[in-house]
């Protein structure tokens, strides 16, 4: 009877989230999937009375759509890149600064700053640090990364200019996602080594263990599960790329003459929701698929790799 | 290998740089010899620096001043790894992702050149080790998936593995309950008498340190007070401080004075005391000091018995004792020579220590003055350092505040309130109140609460 009381009780506290769940989350989720089953979806069009062919087409044709390929190329290719750069970089700089104590606090703000400020902006920044203005071959300006280049003997590369070459391309993306990235990392993995009992490393100086030792055999295993966690939120983040890509592409995801050839899963969902809601559905889903499936690998291998 | 330490002083700096009183001196002017292949115990209460020496003589603090030898070799400016340390830790620090085999062989895939070994080998050296401290069977557990005692025994395995000239460990059995600290004392006692290597270790508890070292060293505050035999300085202990520290149950302290070559405790002369000039002095009786006898010179209030077999605890109270209760043990025989209340005791004079009340060092008197040199001489003969803490005694650190902070500061809340309030009655009566027991707790309470506590606990223990 009392029981009974409080169960109607707690249902009533947790009306509200559950409420915003099923429509917000749930209801979304069932309906992406039924819009991806319907052939030529449109919402606008429905409403006017308009009936669909149930089916799978769309997954074909999404699969089919030369587009789609590209964004599957690029989105996979950025992530498998940066995710290993980045969490090395991490936990390099983490050990580092879990190390110093001279200028600790400055040297956080710096590593820290990328979290707090807007991507888009700062895509901004980058483009500007990378393009060239004016036009070719009599530039009015060439961005930073070209001075110091040149004034390191170098030649100027086009990096993100019309006619530039994808490889560039996708260099400067890299490099702009990876710093992008680093900081969260850092933060989850300095509070990973300032968990981690200093006796262990007293213990491992008493044993005359060198510090690369000390560092695979008793810092990286026992960061493990923060590593873990970092690796599978990066893969989970790279496969959802898309505002770097904005923030130095703009919305033609690419550069001036080649638009589109940098886009990603995402832009590629984008891309279809006002003219196919059906494909973008399936687009949808497929990427979750993706992420479910490569989350799941990183699980099954963190079990046998993480330990405790 | 003999160690040997000189001068060794640890100064922690302040934290508050602007505050130049901030810093602690956490060893001070430490001089000891230890010699070769003996078990040493580092015995002192919370916060007296055994933990700092023994990091100092690892090397993973650097002594302030003084210098640290093994052997003849001078080892204060060696980094810890090339000491040829075996260092335990409290908490063992054992890799908890690596197993119990990887554990023991971490220290050996550290050496490099020539001392390298080959795999074989190591695992050789892996296997003996493990079979010395009895842990070959869980070679493949993680430490994880084994008891504390068991956990222990592995560090030790790490530590001993590479052959070290000098095994530490920092409080090796704090973390064990009762029963196994026990059996983990024997064992490192065997261990210890198997390698013959020179081990010392930390400990707070004096029981353990007296049963298992073949030498103790009692600290306080960063000062030896006493080294010795454990039954030598249970015996003959140098000054109060460390005739408290000893012993279980504790001693009984009584307040005292001497008079023309007689000891006084109250207005009863309870012993002749030779050679001793007339002074103040504290009175330190061993539980086991006292006779029962109807015609005894100590009259004291009996408020209790325990019958613990063999023999008797008789528990009682006399208004010149330090402790609020005096406890004696003497045989159940003798039981029935209590009377309505009232137990008259003879004191053993060897068990009886006088301490001058303003120094707290050892006044010593009639025999013990002989036994105490015929002692010295012994252990010198053996090739032992026999040392005792000259000049003024250290104070735990809250006396010098109690000390120097202004009586207001001190008052609580409702204290305060109070004085704000309109007195009531007996205004007179309260400073002396208050003045009593600081009087008391100055050197004293602080340094009596560790063993008395100490002792309850492993009695009860048992």
């Amino acid at each position: 009877m009392d029981q009974k009381k409080n169960q109607w009780k707690a249902w009533l506290y947790l009306l509200p989230t559950i409420v915003l769940l099923l429509i917000f989350t749930v209801w979304p989720i069932f309906n992406t999937i039924r819009m991806s089953l319907l052939k030529n979806y449109d919402s606008a069009r429905e409403l006017g009375g308009m009936t669909f062919e149930f089916g799978f087409s769309n997954f074909t044709a999404v699969a089919q759509y030369s587009g789609f390929l590209t964004c599957l190329g690029n989105t996979m290719l950025l992530t498998v890149i940066t995710v290993p750069i980045s969490t090395m970089l991490a936990l390099i700089i983490a050990v580092a600064l879990n190390s110093i104590k001279w200028l600790k606090k400055v040297f956080q703000t710096i590593f820290f700053l990328p979290y707090v400020t807007n991507s888009i902006a700062i895509g901004m920044v980058f483009m500007t640090m990378f393009q060239m203005i004016g036009d070719a071959p009599n530039y009015s300006s060439i961005g930073i990364i070209n001075t110091i280049i040149e004034a390191f003997g170098g030649t100027r590369i086009n990096w993100v200019n019309a006619g530039s070459n994808y490889w560039a391309n996708m260099g400067v993306l890299i490099i702009y996602i990876v710093w992008n990235a680093l900081p969260f990392k850092i933060l989850v993995l300095l509070g990973g080594l300032q968990g981690v009992n200093k006796q262990y490393y007293d213990a491992a100086k008493v044993d005359g263990a060198s510090r690369l030792r000390i560092f695979w055999r008793v810092t990286v295993p026992l960061l493990s599960p923060m590593i873990a966690y970092v690796v599978i939120t990066g893969f989970i983040g790279g496969f959802k790329e898309y505002s770097s890509v904005v923030g130095i592409f703009n919305e033609n995801m690419g550069p001036v003459g080649a638009p589109r050839s940098l886009n990603t899963m995402v832009g590629f969902i984008y891309d279809n929701i006002n003219t196919n809601q059906g494909r973008a559905s399936a687009a949808a889903l497929i990427l979750f698929a993706i992420i479910f499936a490569v989350t799941m690998i990183n699980l099954y291998v963190s079990k046998k790799r993480v330990h405790y | 290998m003999k160690v040997v330490l000189q001068h060794l002083t640890k100064i922690f700096p302040s934290r508050n740089k602007k505050d130049p009183n901030g810093e602690v001196v956490a060893v001070n002017d430490f001089n000891l010899e230890i010699p070769d292949g003996k078990l040493i115990g580092l015995l002192g209460p919370s916060g007296c620096g055994k933990s700092t020496t023994l990091f100092m003589i690892s090397g993973l603090e650097a002594p302030t001043g003084g210098k640290i030898f093994f052997g003849d070799d001078d080892v204060t400016s060696l980094s810890p790894e090339n000491r040829g340390i075996g260092l335990v830790f409290q908490n063992y620090a054992l890799y908890p992702h690596m197993t119990v085999q990887q554990n023991i062989l971490f220290p050996l895939q550290n050496l490099k050149g020539e001392n390298r070994l080959s795999k074989e080998e190591m695992l050789v050296r892996a296997n003996e080790v493990a079979k010395l401290v009895q842990i070959d069977e869980y070679m493949n557990r993680k430490p994880s998936e084994l008891s504390g005692g068991q956990q222990q025994r592995v560090a030790i395995a790490r530590a001993l593995v590479k052959m070290p000239r000098v095994l530490l460990l920092d409080e090796p059995l704090s973390n064990l309950d009762a029963r196994l600290r026990l059996q983990t004392r024997e064992e490192i006692r065997r261990i210890q008498r198997d390698t013959k290597i020179t081990t010392i270790f930390v400990t707070h508890d004096q029981e353990e340190a007296m049963s298992i070292s073949d030498y103790i060293v009692v600290m306080k505050l960063g000062v030896v007070m006493q080294t010795g035999k454990p039954q030598w300085v249970y015996d003959d202990p140098a000054n109060l401080f460390v005739a408290k520290f000893l012993g279980t149950p504790p001693i009984d302290v009584l307040s005292g004075c001497v008079v023309g070559e007689k000891l006084y405790i109250g207005e009863e002369c309870v012993l002749d005391v030779k050679g001793v000039e007339d002074q103040d002095v504290y009175v330190g009786i061993r539980p086991e000091g006292f006779t029962l006898n109807d015609k005894g010179r100590l009259t004291c209030a009996v408020s209790g018995i325990d019958v613990m077999g063999r023999d008797i605890s008789i528990v009682s109270t006399h208004p010149a004792s330090i402790n609020p209760l005096i406890r004696s043990i003497i045989s159940s025989d003798e039981i029935g020579k209590i009377h309505d209340g009232v137990a008259k005791f003879d004191l053993k004079e060897h068990k009886v220590f006088l301490f001058n009340k303003e120094t707290e060092e050892r006044v010593y008197f009639g025999k013990q003055v002989e036994a105490h040199e015929a002692m010295v001489a012994q252990m010198k003969e053996e090739g032992e350092f026999y040392s005792a803490h000259e000049g003024p005694l250290p104070r735990e650190a809250d006396d010098k505040i109690r000390a120097n902070a202004p009586v207001a500061e001190k008052k609580s809340f409702f204290t305060k309130i109070k004085d704000i309030l309109p007195k009531k009655k007996a205004p007179e009566s309260a400073p002396e109140e208050e003045q009593a027991p600081a009087e008391q707790q100055e050197g004293q309470e602080p340094q009596e609460a560790i063993p008395a506590e100490d002792g309850e606990k492993t009695e009860s223990k048992e």
